[in-house]
């Protein structure tokens, strides 16, 4: 299916790039809709590796590119099981999110996340998966996982961990704060600081420069540079799902649900 | 070195410049939430302003508690 338009996202083909828009009030957060539909695209993603040499994906939210996890939705399909049927529940959430995670991480099209706004959590997570990052300068990317009682749980701090310094990712996961573009730049996540409003334009631009190159080359270059991480992503999920049942989780799911208090994003 | 009252008066000019509100009608002791009415995501990007206009680098739990535009420049200020 070389497009589609669903209630979460969209995709396209257009000049041998292939672009995944994400479009959901109020800023993509990912739960059930959004996750089935990143499926279908996992699932379209051979076919559209055949006719694209690179992938887009970008919001079309004014809000951001991604607010993460659907706490909500979580919170609220999670609350009422008992403990053991939760941890199911959330394992089999995270091994779906993973595999799509995984199919854009190892696609052989060249990848290239274009952020404006918000890329928190789990919107942090999808980032890390594309081979660029490229940020307007208004963007801002955080795991605030840990407020929560929780680490990153769709294969964030492996792929952290593959692509930053050490020190970097403790201090990103252990404190759980927020960095503009500019800092992300400088420790190496993101590849280009655009002007307001203008990730899009320039990651087409970088897309359309990819395009020139032979196919075959820049699949073995992106291979040999970009190594798999399995091992570390199934000890995430194994490490998010001890985690999950526990009380202090359950509070803080609880506290940011109810929470009125003007920073929500910020539990 | 920059004084207290002026790392204010610049914060207010951002505010205003960036969310499109006369200069004259902020004060340094606003609650900035209220008086702007904005939500947690224009409050980030407010921060971000505010960390490329200091070249500072401002942590978001820093801003916890604080709503008025008089302790956020004495935030800015133990940056600077």
């Amino acid at each position: 299916m070389n497009s589609f338009h669903g209630r979460a996202l969209s995709w396209q083909v257009a000049d041998g790039v292939a672009e995944l828009v994400l479009d959901r009030a109020p800023c993509n957060e990912i739960g059930s809709i959004a996750l089935a539909e990143l499926e279908q695209f996992a699932a379209a993603l051979p076919l559209l590796e055949r006719d694209s040499h690179a992938l887009i994906i970008s919001s079309a939210r004014n809000e951001g590119f991604c607010a993460g996890a659907d706490l909500r939705e979580l919170y609220g399909e999670s609350h009422p099981l008992d403990p053991a049927r939760r941890v199911a529940s959330v394992r089999d959430f995270l091994l779906r999110i993973h595999r799509v995670m995984n199919a854009l991480d190892q696609s052989p099209l060249t990848t290239i996340a274009a952020i404006h706004g918000i890329a928190f959590g789990g919107g942090f997570e999808l980032a890390l998966t594309c081979d660029l990052i490229i940020a307007d300068k208004m963007a801002r990317f955080c795991f605030p996982e840990l407020r929560l009682g929780l680490i990153p749980g769709f294969g964030g701090i492996p792929r952290l961990k593959r692509d930053l310094g050490n020190s970097v990712v403790r201090d990103l996961i252990l404190t759980g704060r927020s960095i503009n573009a500019t800092k992300a730049q400088s420790v190496g996540l993101v590849s280009q600081v655009t002007a307001e409003g203008d990730a899009l334009r320039v990651a087409r631009a970088t897309a359309a420069q990819l395009c020139k190159f032979d196919r075959e080359s820049a699949i073995a270059a992106k291979r040999f540079i970009k190594p798999i991480l399995a091992e570390e992503l199934r000890r995430e999920i194994d490490i998010f799902c001890e985690l999950f049942t526990r009380p202090a989780v359950e509070a803080g799911l609880r506290k940011f649900v109810e929470s009125t208090d003007p920073l929500p994003y910020l539990p | 070195m920059t004084t207290l009252d002026e790392t204010t008066d610049e914060v207010l000019q951002l505010a205003a410049q960036h969310f499109n509100i006369p200069r004259e009608q902020l004060y340094a002791t606003d609650d900035f939430f209220k008086k702007l009415g904005i939500n947690s995501l224009q409050a980030l990007d407010l921060l971000t302003r505010i960390e490329q206009h200091f070249h500072i680098e401002l942590p978001d739990y820093e801003l916890q508690g604080v709503a008025d535009f008089r302790t956020l420049a004495e935030r800015i200020q133990s940056r600077l």
